[in-house]
């Protein structure tokens, strides 16, 4: 059974996950969603942006709207603790401190994720809510406030996915390289 | 989309939000007789859904510091016996959003992206499908991460995020195959109902494995804390993986760095670097009577009893030594014993009234054996003091427990 199935993992490795391909259904069970169902559902937003909805918006037209919807739990600049554990804005050279500070601009690798994570979850108990060119305007805002961008940059489909985040390269791969089900180095945990 | 706001869930945000004051009002939220869950409930006759005895207290305690204002509730393991964590005791941790309130008949799963053909299913086509039931522990990743002060004397507050439970459902390779994966595809993201929608990378090799959609836990469905109707069940993995009112799985060709994975769940070393992608917990084990914050009342005969699990594969072996790592002897590993599941171990002891040091160490299938803090700080580069401070996660080390001339037992990780 465990050596068949290994056997199985390596094939669909080896093809590229091809041998998973066949022409019908076993069960018959479930439906095909519609377009518009899938169009819906799918608000994940991959580092590459290719999900990126059309639509545009401003540093300066995401501050009033921050300031409206955002500020009262994130304080009034982003800077501050707010009621989350780490601001949105600065702690820029705290990460090899014994305090490291996690901002979206000292840690997050990308800004497709601020853009993602804006529109699936914030804000808190009114997910959802933001116009698509509202997550636009608050991601330039915050990237703007982080030194990234300039205040009178527009972010859009096109542009947001080149934003060279400060501490995309702060992120390694767990070492030693190591795959599942293989046997670890002793005490490495990845 | 399925889910609804319930005022449970405001309840619990409540809770959240008045930090360490709501202690008294966490543990009514997450109880099982709270005003709000009582009204929705049929389970008014306690003859036709029987309750524990009003002696029994064992219960989920908040941290009061959950990590990034996520709600944390943990597991009391000094008050399990055999290696089933009955669900209203499984150790929670929602990412900010709070329970959702789902009706099973509304709940859909979509499965999506780079497939042939994408899939809605309803619980009830789930239920339809060929089932599995295995027995698999999950582990949060910041599990027995050190602490200071009285909580470091407190097993359920230092290792309480760990429980294990028999998880029914569909094996996720069928779902895949019936929904035909592309050429090209390694990645799937899934995604939760509740209100922030978690969502997280998974590897598809990892998918094809073992993977469960799961509907039933400990023989009923699962609970609503732990994702009711449907949940990602990722053995032997971290918890967070194993994401929670299963709505969405979008099959894809690479990780698409989420924000959990981007942001708390990338393990910051002190070189300023953050690993991605750690997968596996590992070998771990922990006495769980004798413990700290535990009294022995006289001298005389004890059974030593606590929990390993690997999340490589199977326990092989425990050593228990109750001299302080001089001797270690071999336990007894109590049957059954499950692949990535909590596995039970036994040792006979009379404890002389002498100042000791009790400790335990597990070997899985694997040949691999739980470090010491010496160890793992070797390991890491740094002091051991840097785990006090640091939010380390995997921290698997042993676990020593002094035993005072008193009875009085604590936690001598650091002496």
């Amino acid at each position: 059974m465990r050596s068949s199935l290994n056997l199985f993992l390596l094939a669909v490795l080896a093809s590229g996950g091809a041998v998973l391909a066949q022409t019908s259904s076993t069960y018959n069970l479930g439906r095909t969603p519609t377009q518009e169902e899938i169009r819906t559902w799918d608000i994940a937003i991959s580092p590459d942006g290719k999900e990126l909805p059309p639509g545009r918006g401003s540093a300066k037209e995401g501050a009033a709207i921050y300031a409206q919807k955002c500020a009262s739990c994130h304080g009034p600049t982003g800077a501050e603790q707010g009621q989350t554990d780490f601001p949105l804005v600065g702690g820029k050279g705290t990460l090899t401190t014994l305090h490291p500070v996690r901002t979206l601009g000292s840690f997050w690798p990308f800004a497709t994720t601020i853009w993602d994570y804006i529109r699936r979850a914030m804000p808190q108990g009114k997910e959802g809510s933001l116009t698509v060119d509202e997550v636009y305007a608050v991601t330039a805002y915050l990237l703007y406030r982080n030194g990234i961008i300039q205040e009178s940059d527009s972010l859009n489909a096109t542009s947001l996915p080149k934003i060279q985040m400060p501490n995309r390269n702060g992120f390694v791969p767990a070492k030693p390289a190591w795959k599942p089900r293989e046997k670890r180095p002793f005490g490495f945990y990845p | 989309m399925n889910a609804k706001e319930s005022g449970r869930r405001k309840f619990l945000k409540g809770g959240v939000a008045l930090a360490g004051l709501a202690v008294g009002g966490l543990r009514v939220a997450s109880g099982q007789s709270s005003g709000a869950e009582a009204a929705a409930s049929p389970h008014k006759d306690s003859r036709t859904y029987g309750e524990r005895s009003r002696f029994d207290t064992a219960e989920r305690q908040p941290t009061g510091a959950a990590p990034y204002g996520d709600t944390a509730l943990v597991t009391p393991i000094q008050a399990l016996t055999g290696i089933i964590t009955p669900a209203g005791l499984h150790f929670v941790m929602d990412h900010l959003a709070g329970v959702p309130d789902i009706d099973p008949q509304q709940h859909r799963l979509m499965i999506h992206g780079m497939v042939d053909r994408p899939l809605i299913f309803t619980v009830e086509e789930l239920k339809r499908l060929p089932s599995v039931s295995r027995i698999h522990f999950l582990e949060c990743n910041a599990n027995s991460r050190p602490l200071q002060g009285p909580k470091a004397e407190s097993v359920q507050q230092v290792h309480g995020k760990t429980s294990c439970s028999e998880w029914t459902g569909v094996l996720l390779s069928l779902l895949l195959q019936e929904a035909s994966v592309q050429a090209g595809a390694s990645w799937l993201v899934s995604e939760g109902a509740e209100g922030n929608k978690y969502t997280k990378s998974l590897p598809l090799a990892k998918a094809m494995e073992d993977v469960l959609v799961a509907y039933g836990q400990n023989g009923e469905p699962v609970r609503p804390e732990q994702g009711f109707p449907l949940r990602l069940l990722v053995p032997g993995w971290e918890a967070n993986y194993s994401t929670k009112w299963l709505r969405r799985i979008k099959i894809v060709d690479q990780p698409y760095m989420t924000q959990h994975e981007s942001t708390h769940n990338a393990n910051l070393h002190p070189d300023g670097k953050a690993h991605w992608f750690r997968f596996e917990m590992g070998v771990k084990s922990v006495i769980t009577r004798p413990c700290g914050g535990q009294k022995l009342p006289s001298p005389g005969f004890y059974e030593i009893t606590g929990l390993a699990w690997s999340g490589g594969g199977t326990v092989r072996k425990v050593e228990v030594s109750t001299d302080g790592g001089r001797t270690w002897k071999n336990a007894e590993l109590q049957q059954p014993v499950h692949r990535k599941a909590h596995t039970r171990f036994r040792l006979p002891w009379t404890w002389d009234g002498n100042e000791t040091i009790l400790q335990s160490r597990c070997t899985d299938d694997q040949g691999e054996m739980q470090p010491t803090i010496a160890e793992l700080a070797k390991i890491w580069e740094v002091s051991t003091d840097y785990f006090l401070g640091s939010g380390v996660d995997h921290f698997n080390a042993i676990q020593p427990w002094k035993v005072n001339r008193d009875g009085s037992v604590h936690n001598a990780l650091f002496s």
